[in-house]
Formats: C-alpha cells, sequence, structure tokens
C-alpha cells in the first residue's frame, strides 16, 4: 500500500458540487419527457468509477471477494450484484470498469487493494472524469443507430454487453444493463457535445430528459 | 396547358391527384405518382436543356437514373435551390419549381447554340486543352466564361433550411435493386432469418415488373411485386429503403445509401407531428453479403443527330406507356438490334399512336415478339437501321437504311420516313457500377453483348446485373443469391416458391454500337456517344487517331463518362467506338472504372448533423461556465476551448488583446494570477516497474525521484527529436502522475502503451489516463501563498513546501493535491481537485483574492509569460525536427543512464551531431517596438542576392510588458554559438528587421522568483 | 472503410475504431549503442512497401487499446488475418495460402521471413 498514493478526493463536507452536464443544463436546457416522448435521457452524476488494471485470474478473486460478484473474462462483458447498484465491465484483456454508488470508491479501492496484496495491479479513481448517461424509450436503439458505429441490433448487443467504440466525432462506453436501458459513460470533458448531439438526434423522437 | 400526351387511361398513377409545378417559369399540371419527367413529357414538353459543350436543344432520352439530358434545378426559394436532380429521378409534388441548368439565356434561344453551329470543329475533343491553356493567366477568365454558358446547375447562396441524418447499418445481406431479382433475393434471404436490407433507388419498389407485359402466376407482373413487398414488410429483419440509392460500395462490403426521405414531399422537409425530420439520410452499411440486384441500362445507338428531342431509348418509351401512362409522341420509328425493344412498338400501338416503321439491324428477326409485331400489320425492316434523324428542336423524320453492320456501311439507299419519335435500343449493359467501386474489371460476355461485372469475395450479381434477362430466370436467379448469401453468413435457407412465368422465345441480339452513315463519321451529322458531355463518335475517332489508344486515355481527352453521369449510357458505345478505330477487339480495349458516386449526392446527406454547432466535439473544462460569464475570449487547443484572455472593460471601452495580455501579465508578475491548467494530459502510472519506464522515455532520469517530489521531463522519439513534454510526480515508490501537453495527450498515453506492449511487456507497470478526473488551477505571482493560505491549512512554508514539491491536503475544503511547480517563473501553486468539486474552489479563491488583485489570465498570457523564461512548448517551438541539444536543455538529458532511453542512440548519429543545426535562441528585434511574425525566415545576409540562404525561423514572438519590447524565441543554424550576433527577418512588405541573438531566458535568468 | 477483427475484443469492429500504426514486426534492437549508424537508420527511416502481403501494426484505439498485428493485401485491401503482439503470423507472402504445417522449424524460417 505505501508504494501506492490512494487519495480519497471526496469529502463528507457540504461543499457544492456540479456534474459534468451541470453547465450544458444551463447552456442547453433539459426538454422535459412528455407522453409523446419516445426516448428519455437521464444523467446518473457521482457515482464511483474505477479502473481496474491486471490479470484476470487475480483480479476475479479479490472481486469476488469484495463486490461478491465474478469478474467477467470474456470480452464485452458486463455483470451487476444483485441489487443491480454496483457493475463491472470488461474494457480490455486488463481492463475493468468498476461503477458503484457515489461514496463507496474509496473503500472499495482500499478493500481491492487489501486482498490483491503483493499482485500486479493498478486502481485509478476515474469518478470525477466521467458521468453516467441512460437512454431509455422505444426510439433509444434508433437514436443510437444515429450516433455509434458499433451494431445496437439486439441480435448482436444483447444485455450483459457493453463495449467502447465511436460515438459521432467522440468515444463512449456504451452498455445495455437490461432490455429497456443502454447506458453511456461519458468522459466529462466531452459530455456537453454528447448531450447536444443527443438533443439534436432524438429531437424526433421528442427526447425528454429527466432531472 | 393540357396533358396533350396524357393516355385516358392505364399506368400507376394517381388520376385523381392533380398536381401543379413549374418548368422553367412555365405552369403545368401533372398526377400523383408522376415523375417530373414523365409529367415534362406528358405536357410535351420536347426541350428540357441545352447541351454542354455544342448547346444543341436536348430532350428526355429515359426513364431512369441513366437519363443524361433532363439534369434540372429544383427549388422555389433560393435557401431550397438543388442543382443536379435528374427529373427522371424526381417525384413530382404540388408546387415543384424546376428549371434547366444549361441555356443561356434561356434554353429556347440560345446564344451558345451559334458556337454549336459554326462548323464542328470549333470545339473539338480536347478542346479545352488546346485552346485555353495559353496564357495560362487567362484560364480563371475563360473558366468564368465556359461555365456561365455552359451552366452545370448552382448551389444555393443562403443557408439550407433542412437537417440531415446518417444512420449506421448493420446487416447480413445488403439487397442492391427491387426488380424481381432484388425482391426475390431479399425473400430468400429474409425468409432464412438473416438481417436484410434492401435499397431500391426508385419512388416504387419493383423495377422493370412496373412496366412488364409479362404475368407472373398468370397475375399482372405489379400484382406480384405488391404480395412479395407485403410479405417483405411483414418480416421484422427485413428494412425496405425504397428512394434510397446506393452510391458508393466500399471495402469490407461498407456501401454508403442515400435515402431521400422527403424530395418527392416539397422542398424542404414537412414538419412532421410538430418535429423537424431529416430531409435525406445517409445509411452507412457495413453488410456480411451483398446482392447486386442493379438491373441493365439499355443502350442507345448511335446514329446521326440522335441527340434532337424525340429520340429515346426503346425501353424509356415502354416505361412512360405503362408505367405513367404517358406517350410522348404520335408516329415512333423504332430502330433496334434485339427483340425486347420490340415492346415499345407493341406498347405503342395499344396507346393508339402510330408505328412508322421498326428498323431492325437483323437478316431475320423472328422472335415472339417479332411474330406478334408483325400481326399487328407494323412494318419491319429487316437488316436496316435508322441512319439519321432529321429536325432541329424535334424529331420530324427518320433516314432509315439497309445496313452492313460488319463492314460498317450503309448497304442501300436511305428513305426518309416522317415520325416525331426515334426509339432505339442496342442492347443493354449491366449496371456494373457499384462492383466497379470494390476494384474489380468487368469482363466481356460476347453471349449478351455486354460487360459482366468481376466480384470481390462476398458479393453477388443476380438478374439483369450480371446480364440475365429473361423474367422467369432473373427471379431464380435472385433466389438463388439471395440463399447463398444468407447461408454463407449462417443462416440455413428457406423454401421460396417462384411464380410461374412462361418462358419468351426471343431472337438472337446482332451487336451494333455505332450505326453507319454514307458519309465517314468525321463528316456525318453528329453521332452522339455521351450526351452529358456531349461526346460524338467523331470525337473519339480523333482521339484515336491523334494517338489516344489506352481507352482511359479516351476518356480523359474526350471527357466521355466524365462527371454527374459516370458513362451511364455512352460508356459502351465509345469502348466499342474506340475498339472499331482501333481494329482491336472491345474485350482488349477494355472499359473504364466508374467511381463513386453513382448519382449525385447532396452535401447534406454526406455531412449529416456534423455541423453547426456539432461540427466537432467542444470540450470545457469545470470552470467553463464561469470563463464564458467573465467575459473570457476562447482560443482552440486541440478540441479544447480554452479561456484566450478576458477582455475588461475600461470606462466602457473592451481592452483590446494586447491591452488584457498586458495587464494579465503584470497581474503575475506583481501580484497573483490564475489559470485553468485542466486541459494539461494526465496520466496515472502505476506498477514496480513504474519508474524504469519512465527512465526510459524521458531523456533525463528518474532513479532517484522520492515520493512528495515532481519532475521536469522531455520526450523524445527514437530518431531523438524531442515530440512532448511535462512534469511528472512521485505520487508513491510504484506510483506516478505524468502530465503532457493539452495537445498530446491521447497521443503520449498511446505511445506509452506502444512502448509497453510491443516492446517492454515484461515491465510490470499500468497506464490510465485521469486527465478529465482532476480539475486544475494555477495560482502564480509573488502573492500566491498568501492566497492559497487563506483556503487551506496545508504547511506551506518555502522550506517544508519547496519549489518542485507536491502535498496533499484540503484546499477551500476539498480534498487536494497541490503541485509547486512553475510554468511563469514566478512562485506558483497548481490546486488539482476533483473535478465535481472545481467551481466551487475556483469562485473560493476569488472570494479570498480580490485583496491581493487576483487575476484570471488565459492562455496568450501564459505564454508570453513561459516565453520569458524560455520555457518551450513542445509543438511550436519544435516541430519534430529539434533534439534536446538542439533547445540548449542538456541538462535535461541522461547521457550516462544504464538503459539506452528513446532517442538516444539517435543523438550520436552525424546529423544530429552537426554543429549547424537549427538552434533554439531568443530574439531582441533592434526596434523594442516590433513584434516579429511567428513563422518569419530568418537570413545572415540582408543584402544576398534574392534567394536569400535562410537559416531559421521564428517560432514564438510577443510583447512583452515587463521587457517593454518585443521578444522572441527562435530556431537559427549554429545560434548557440552566435550570441550578441545579428539576424535579419525579410518580411513581404519589403521591411527588413535586424535582431539580436541573446539567450532565450529574458526574465529572471537566475531563477530566483519561483523560489521565494 | 475497413472492417477488422481485433484479436483482443475477438469481435470485427469499424475502422473508425482503430489507428494504423506502420509496419508490423519492427523490433527495436536489443543494444542500440551496438548498431552502427546504418543499421539504426535502417531501423529508424526504412520500410517495406509491398504489392501484396504486408503485416501491419494496428491499435485498437477506441476500444481495448491494444496493439496487434494485422495481414492485409494492399492491393485489394483484403485482411487475410490479425494476430496478437508476440505472434506470428500464418499467411505471408511465401505463403499466401496459409503456412502448410506449424511445426517448430517452419516458425522459425517464418521469423526470418518477416523481420520479426
Amino acid at each position: 500500500m505505501s508504494n501506492v498514493a490512494t487519495f480519497d478526493t471526496r469529502t463528507e463536507a457540504k461543499i457544492p458540487v456540479e456534474s459534468p452536464l451541470a453547465y450544458s443544463y444551463r447552456r442547453s436546457g433539459a426538454p422535459a419527457p412528455t407522453a409523446k416522448s419516445r426516448v428519455v435521457l437521464r444523467e446518473r452524476p457521482f457515482l464511483g468509477h474505477l479502473v481496474l488494471r491486471g490479470g484476470a485470474i487475480v483480479l476475479d478473486e479479490a472481486v469476488r471477494e469484495v463486490l461478491g460478484v465474478t469478474l467477467p473474462g470474456e470480452p464485452q462483458g458486463l455483470v451487476h450484484d444483485a441489487d443491480g447498484r454496483r457493475s463491472i465491465q470488461w474494457i480490455s484483456p486488463d481492463e475493468w470498469l468498476v461503477i458503484v454508488p457515489g461514496g463507496e470508491e474509496f473503500e472499495l479501492e482500499n478493500r481491492l487493494r487489501e486482498a490483491l496484496g503483493g499482485a500486479h495491479f493498478a486502481i485509478s479513481n476515474v469518478g470525477g472524469g466521467q458521468t453516467l448517461l441512460e437512454l431509455e424509450g422505444e426510439a433509444a436503439r434508433e437514436l443510437l443507430m444515429k450516433s455509434v458505429v458499433y451494431d445496437v441490433h439486439p441480435s448482436h448487443f444483447p444485455v450483459g454487453k457493453g463495449v467502447t467504440t465511436v460515438f459521432a466525432k467522440t468515444t463512449v462506453i456504451l452498455r445495455r444493463p437490461s432490455e429497456e436501458r443502454w447506458e453511456l459513460v461519458v468522459r466529462r470533458s466531452f459530455a456537453d457535445y454528447t448531450y447536444r448531439w443527443l438533443l439534436d438526434a432524438g429531437d424526433e423522437y421528442g427526447i425528454g430528459v429527466e432531472r | 396547358m393540357s396533358q396533350l400526351n396524357r393516355l385516358a387511361r392505364g399506368g400507376r398513377i394517381d388520376r385523381s391527384r392533380k398536381l401543379s409545378f413549374t418548368f422553367n417559369g412555365q405552369r403545368y399540371q401533372g398526377h400523383a405518382g408522376d415523375t417530373l419527367a414523365s409529367a415534362l413529357l406528358a405536357n410535351g414538353v420536347d426541350i428540357v436543356n441545352r447541351s454542354f459543350k455544342y448547346s444543341r436543344p436536348r430532350g428526355i432520352v429515359a426513364a431512369g437514373a441513366e437519363e443524361p439530358n433532363a439534369v434540372v434545378q429544383l427549388g422555389k426559394t433560393e435557401a431550397a435551390q438543388v442543382p443536379n436532380v435528374r427529373a427522371t429521378q424526381q417525384a413530382l409534388y404540388e408546387g415543384l419549381e424546376a428549371r434547366s441548368t444549361n441555356g443561356w439565356p434561356n434554353v429556347q434561344r440560345d446564344l451558345m447554340s451559334l458556337i454549336g453551329k459554326l462548323g464542328g470543329q470549333f470545339m473539338p475533343p480536347g478542346f479545352y486543352y488546346k485552346t485555353f491553356m495559353a496564357p495560362a493567366s487567362m484560364w480563371m477568365t475563360y473558366e468564368k466564361y465556359i461555365r456561365k454558358s455552359a451552366g452545370l446547375g448552382r448551389s444555393p447562396m443562403e443557408k439550407d433550411p433542412d437537417l440531415y441524418d446518417h444512420l449506421h447499418q448493420h446487416c447480413d445481406v445488403l439487397v442492391i435493386g427491387a426488380g424481381p431479382a432484388g425482391l426475390a433475393a431479399a425473400l430468400a434471404a429474409g425468409r432464412s432469418g438473416a438481417r436484410v436490407i434492401l435499397a431500391d433507388e426508385q419512388e416504387e419498389m419493383g423495377g422493370s415488373l412496373l412496366d412488364s407485359r409479362e404475368r407472373l402466376d398468370d397475375k399482372p407482373a405489379d400484382a406480384w411485386v405488391a404480395e412479395t413487398l407485403e410479405a417483405l414488410a411483414a418480416m421484422d429483419n427485413v428494412t425496405l429503403l425504397p428512394r434510397t440509392t446506393a452510391n458508393g460500395y466500399h471495402d469490407h462490403h461498407f456501401v454508403t445509401l442515400h435515402e431521400r426521405r422527403t424530395e418527392h414531399l416539397a422542398d424542404t422537409a414537412p414538419v412532421k407531428d410538430g418535429r423537424r425530420q431529416a430531409r435525406s439520410r445517409m445509411h452507412r452499411v457495413r453488410a456480411g453479403r451483398v446482392v447486386l440486384a442493379t438491373g441493365a441500362h439499355e443502350r442507345p445507338l448511335v446514329y446521326g443527330n440522335n441527340d434532337v428531342p424525340g429520340n429515346l431509348l426503346a425501353g424509356a418509351v415502354s416505361t412512360y406507356i405503362r408505367r405513367y401512362g404517358v406517350v410522348p409522341g404520335r408516329k415512333l420509328v423504332l430502330s433496334t438490334s434485339n427483340d425486347h425493344a420490340y415492346r415499345a412498338a407493341l406498347d405503342w400501338v395499344e396507346a393508339g399512336r402510330e408505328v412508322v416503321a421498326i428498323a431492325d439491324a437483323r437478316a431475320n428477326p423472328d422472335g415472339e415478339l417479332v411474330e406478334q409485331a408483325r400481326a399487328l400489320g407494323i412494318r419491319i425492316l429487316p437488316g436496316s437501321a435508322v441512319i439519321e434523324a432529321k429536325g432541329e428542336s424535334r424529331v420530324n423524320a427518320a433516314r432509315v437504311a439497309k445496313i452492313d453492320p460488319d463492314g460498317f456501311r450503309v448497304a442501300g439507299s436511305a428513305e426518309t420516313l416522317a415520325c416525331d419519335t426515334i426509339a432505339s435500343s442496342g442492347g443493354y449493359s449491366p449496371v456494373i457500377h457499384l462492383a466497379s467501386h470494390t476494384g474489380g474489371r468487368p469482363t466481356w460476355n460476347d453471349d449478351i453483348l455486354g460487360f459482366v461485372p468481376t466480384l470481390v469475395k462476398g458479393v453477388s450479381a443476380a438478374g439483369g446485373a450480371q446480364g440475365v434477362y429473361a423474367t422467369g430466370r432473373v427471379l431464380a436467379d435472385g433466389v438463388a443469391a439471395g440463399a447463398r448469401a444468407a447461408e454463407e453468413v449462417g443462416f440455413a435457407a428457406a423454401e421460396v416458391r417462384l411464380p410461374q412465368v412462361a418462358e419468351r422465345r426471343d431472337g438472337a441480339a446482332v451487336a451494333l454500337y455505332q450505326v453507319p452513315h454514307e458519309k465517314p463519321t468525321l463528316r456525318a451529322p453528329k453521332q452522339f456517344v455521351d450526351l452529358q458531355n456531349d461526346v460524338t463518335a467523331a470525337g473519339i475517332e480523333l482521339a484515336t487517331r491523334e494517338g489516344f489508344e489506352s481507352i482511359e486515355h479516351v476518356k480523359r481527352y474526350t471527357a466521355m463518362g466524365f462527371g454527374t453521369d459516370q458513362g451511364k449510357l455512352g460508356n459502351i458505345n465509345g469502348m466499342a467506338i474506340a475498339a472499331r478505330c482501333l481494329g482491336r477487339p472491345i474485350p482488349e480495349v477494355g472499359t473504364t472504372v466508374f467511381r463513386p458516386n453513382y448519382t449525385p449526392v447532396t452535401f447534406g446527406a454526406i455531412v449529416g448533423r456534423h455541423c453547426r454547432d456539432l461540427f466537432d466535439p467542444e470540450r470545457y473544462t469545470a470552470m467553463h461556465q464561469w470563463h464564458v460569464e467573465h467575459g473570457a475570449e476562447f482560443e482552440d487547443v486541440g478540441q479544447w476551448k480554452r479561456p484566450w484572455y478576458f477582455p475588461r472593460k475600461v470606462d466602457g471601452k473592451t481592452e483590446t488583446m494586447h491591452e488584457a495580455v498586458a495587464r494579465e501579465c503584470r497581474a503575475v508578475r506583481e501580484a497573483v494570477g490564475i489559470l485553468d491548467a485542466s486541459t494539461l494530459g494526465k496520466i496515472d502510472i502505476q506498477g514496480p516497474d513504474a519508474r524504469e519506464f519512465l527512465g526510459r522515455v524521458y531523456t533525463n532520469k528518474w532513479a532517484k525521484l522520492a515520493p512528495g517530489r515532481v519532475r521536469y521531463g522531455l520526450m523524445c522519439k527514437d530518431d531523438g527529436m524531442v515530440f512532448d513534454d511535462g512534469t511528472t510526480s512521485c505520487l508513491g515508490e510504484n506510483h506516478f502522475l505524468m502530465t503532457t501537453t493539452t495537445g498530446g495527450a491521447a497521443t503520449v498515453l498511446e505511445w506509452l502503451e506502444l512502448w509497453h506492449q510491443t516492446e517492454w511487456p515484461e515491465l510490470e507497470v499500468y497506464f490510465n489516463s485521469v486527465t478529465d478526473h482532476w480539475a486544475t488551477m494555477t495560482i502564480t505571482g509573488p502573492e500566491a501563498r498568501k492566497l492559497l493560505a487563506e483556503v487551506t491549512d496545508m504547511d506551506l512554508d518555502r522550506e517544508s513546501f519547496k519549489f518542485m514539491d507536491w502535498r496533499e491536503g484540503v484546499v477551500a475544503g476539498v480534498p487536494a493535491r497541490v503541485f509547486r511547480i512553475s510554468f511563469t517563473g514566478e512562485l506558483a501553486f497548481e490546486i488539482n481537485v476533483q473535478a465535481n468539486y472545481a467551481l466551487h474552489v475556483w469562485e473560493t479563491l476569488f472570494a479570498h483574492g480580490e485583496k491581493y488583485g487576483l487575476t484570471p489570465y488565459g492562455t496568450e498570457t501564459m505564454h508570453v509569460l513561459r516565453a520569458e523564461k524560455g520555457f518551450i512548448i513542445a509543438g511550436q517551438d519544435t516541430d519534430g525536427s529539434v533534439t534536446p541539444e538542439d533547445l540548449g536543455m542538456h541538462w535535461c538529458v541522461g547521457y550516462d543512464k544504464p538503459f539506452s532511453w528513446i532517442g538516444q542512440r539517435a543523438l550520436s548519429r552525424p546529423d544530429t551531431k552537426r554543429s549547424d543545426r537549427k538552434q533554439l535562441v531568443g530574439l531582441r528585434p533592434k526596434d523594442p517596438k516590433v513584434v516579429l511574425e511567428e513563422g518569419a525566415q530568418i537570413v545572415f545576409d540582408p543584402q544576398h542576392a534574392i534567394p536569400m540562404p535562410m537559416v531559421g525561423h521564428v517560432t514564438s514572438s510577443y510583447y512583452s510588458p515587463t521587457l517593454d519590447s518585443g521578444f522572441a524565441l527562435a530556431v537559427v543554424k549554429g545560434g548557440q554559438q552566435k550570441m550578441g550576433e545579428s539576424v535579419y527577418l525579410p518580411m513581404a512588405d519589403g521591411q527588413v528587421h535586424e535582431a539580436e541573438i541573446v539567450s532565450p531566458i529574458f526574465v529572471d535568468p537566475k531563477g530566483e522568483r519561483q523560489n521565494v | 472503410m475497413l472492417y477488422i477483427h481485433c484479436p483482443y475484443c475477438g469481435e470485427l469492429r469499424e475502422e473508425e475504431e482503430f489507428h494504423p500504426k506502420g509496419q508490423a514486426h519492427i523490433a527495436r534492437p536489443l543494444d542500440p549503442d551496438a548498431c552502427s549508424d546504418e543499421e539504426w537508420g535502417d531501423y529508424l527511416f526504412f520500410r517495406d512497401n509491398p504489392r501484396g502481403i504486408h503485416h501491419e501494426l494496428w491499435v485498437h484505439a477506441v476500444g481495448c487499446r491494444k496493439f496487434f498485428n494485422v495481414t492485409r493485401h494492399t492491393v485489394t485491401y483484403e485482411i487475410l488475418e490479425t494476430y496478437r503482439m508476440g505472434e506470428q503470423p500464418t499467411i505471408t507472402a511465401e505463403h499466401p495460402e496459409g503456412r502448410p504445417s506449424r511445426d517448430a522449424a517452419d516458425q522459425a524460417s517464418l521469423r526470418e521471413g518477416v523481420r520479426a
């Protein structure tokens, strides 16, 4: 532990926080969903995001012990814990993205470090640098077809899959946690561009934003 | 005006819905279901354009994408202008306004036609090259005149009111064309369960079946089309895309489809359910397998004056009669080399009009359709052809004669037959354009007298596209292609029942392209090959005489198959003529390459929604809103929007950039300034070999950097040239935080991964980007410590928190990492907090900063301050040809490091050891008021004759309020040994600036201010 | 627009997700200081430009961020195989239909063939 500087970047103090979309809401507004909205967008801000690097076997053991889920060892795998609030996603053969309720990440990092002991691994906290957007509704898939180069047809993109791919002129981590819902993990600095793109491309489906 | 050519019944138009439209300002009426072309023909409009080069009157020739003449300009308003629309592909809608694109001042009375009449030789092939080449300076004048008189349509001068988009599609089987082959293929592939896209460019799917005389299962052919479309629409796995042209076939079965979504409804896309809709859409399709069911284009015969309005393709005549209920004339002469074209005569008679004669190039025509024509009493002239059309603005007669096609001569005397319409058919050319895009050179097939496509793996052609024309065989071919495509991508083919079609007995066709005339080709009336580009048989003959033997050269010399036409009608005839002139067989002459796009595509569809505010991503920091609210001007750095400077209002006047930057610079040197530095790349590096890795990728040493310390590092490529720099902090023994330039963040991360993954996988280290996680604010200036002390209880004492230290603490109530590093030469603290808290910390600093004169500054001030200190910007002061030694940064090079780090070996190459390399120096202009131009070239001797030897250039240049003088950084040959010498900068306006070579460190050379 | 099978993601992915990184199997000399200037110049600057089968290094930049090798035909643009770092191609200019067998001797001769 002493060889790596862990740092809790959060505070319990009552400090105003701004999600990556805070500026976008002020600049571009957030059309409220209506009965005619065929797709709804929702930001899930301030979650805990950790990047986990290391060998699958050694990480799997620690993740089972600490998170109680099996590390998805196969490419594009995405698994959730029993109550669905914690997920772990395959990013690369030695990289996984863990998303947990905000505030849990520092303790989780410490517990994983403890469980991993002297193994070669890395954990980076990236929660301030990305946010999670959800898309729901019958037009969500077509909206994604306008935006990402990856094939989002259900036969190719079943529930439990996640990929990093091209979104318009930026990148996104796209996940499908359930039949109805898609998740986009977006980098903070690109969040406004992504948001404006989704509003523009979603206009014909009467896109609404839940806040 | 009445629709004089509209039949009382028949056709697929909706006679209950009348639509009015205008063409060249004249009002007409048509019906729903008409194309602009069928409506023009119905109204008896003969002349639709003037030809490109000779300005001859032209009429509608075809009924589809191959139409060369009826290319019109569409749009009521300026903003809605659309050029290059084929009237044959444009559905009629209420209020449509169209104009001819050629013809000045108008198509009926055309000044340019005078030139066309001044003897055929006025504009021979190669005309442009020969006539307008000299003097070269006049080309702009010529071009303007030619463009105006030729007319090529024009772009709107106002903003396009419409929106466009892209859809990324993926499918197992893409079927292009929904004629009999395509429908059958889609049905077979769809039934197998494969994901199928069926795209067709016409208003209605069905292709040739929509005007067929044949019966399928003893029902009209279009009944089977309707049934089949219904069955396909019912399949979830099948997507039908009508009005959608496959324009480009790219690598690995990536096909671009252009869907015209509202062009058939109005000028601009109508609002639907209160929402704007995309006018057209580009489908970017990645297909597993592709079936080309693109059919065939009929070839016209090449005879004298074959361009006079009233000369049509035989198949087009049938299409207009059967599909649109329009008969485009009264008295028809048909000239054909094959049986199929007889349909035109039969349809003409059924429409109640007169067929004067059929000139058939074959000696003994005897197929079923021929018998039907005979039975109707139509006069058939065997072994004959129309050799010349008569008439100027409309055909008034056809000269018909016996011909000897093999000897290429007229074999008897010509008979003049009065008529107003000549239909011709020289056979059919498979539409091989898309197959051509994939690189396959087509091969000549003597049985069908046409080129068939050469196909790359994964694509097949069905029906007319590969020269199979009999309807029953086309359907079977389509089913086989669809089933095979689905099987190849893992689906089990299901049975598809094909309708019964009576096999028709057709006589053999004869090869006929250019029809002989009594006069030799060069003196005969013009025989047009490519109507759009005004290329004649004589032109091709001339080109071959002038020594152009390759068909590619003939194409470029004559312009055959150029532009939006892409040789749809003319290319095969042109090749056949070239082959005849060269005395070589057609397969030997070969064909030219067809290129994307198959038909013109609006720029809007190509751009999609990547325009205006969404043209490119704009990256914002967590403090962006504050910058906007405080009047920042922004600079683009990569995709980031960074504050450039913060102009203030002084006495009601907004500061200029010069004034703002001078004020910001003084604030930093005299009080305290703050910079949003969040955009710098940040890479979290963990692992037992992290330190070793840094030693290999940086030029300097990292072995002894202790936790809590920060070091500047320079990165080279293996050629020894600097490509990035930044500070890296030791967070823990196995843990480092690397910073990169703003623009270099992604490149550097990929660079580290490259070396780790390809050369040193044994090193235990991981790299992760944390650029967006942290927001970084730099407070710098003599008052920086006092300001920071107000918002933190961290120990900021100069002894315990030294220059190049970093510490953890709480700033403004937020956990922070603070780095005591300086890019300004002043005392500085870089505060890093999790980005979600950043705005709060930034505002808290301002709440406390006023009494210290806290001043926000942007990138321009940052540049001035760093340049005053001689700090480089990688990518500005370096350009991939500068070594650390060239920069005078020997202090940053670990010559004795144990591992041969990236770039080290190259520093001992003879080229990098040269003493006259361009080296970084400071420049002090002799006139302090001068701010040298960045990029200005440097010479040693301004008296030297031009061209002067150039010895370097200015890389960074600013006005320094501290020095009250312009100053610059530059690279100069051997500059490090030339301190105190003068160099000269000759400017474009004739001025020559003199400057003295000085040290690049202009302010505080001992570096004391940052250590306070 | 190529369609590239990423050997780490196990899927065909759009070209937009990748960056090409030049010729594959260019190994950095283990002891740069032992190289003559000419040898070092060869390593730095000289690359093959074949008409036909070529081995290239690519990175799945918008994806798993892994580098891998691509055997591509420079005339048809057909991708004949992709393989992970450290692996050798089975299809080469000498063996365009694939290597006859995978025994050790073959593997050794193959290594020479691709300048690994």
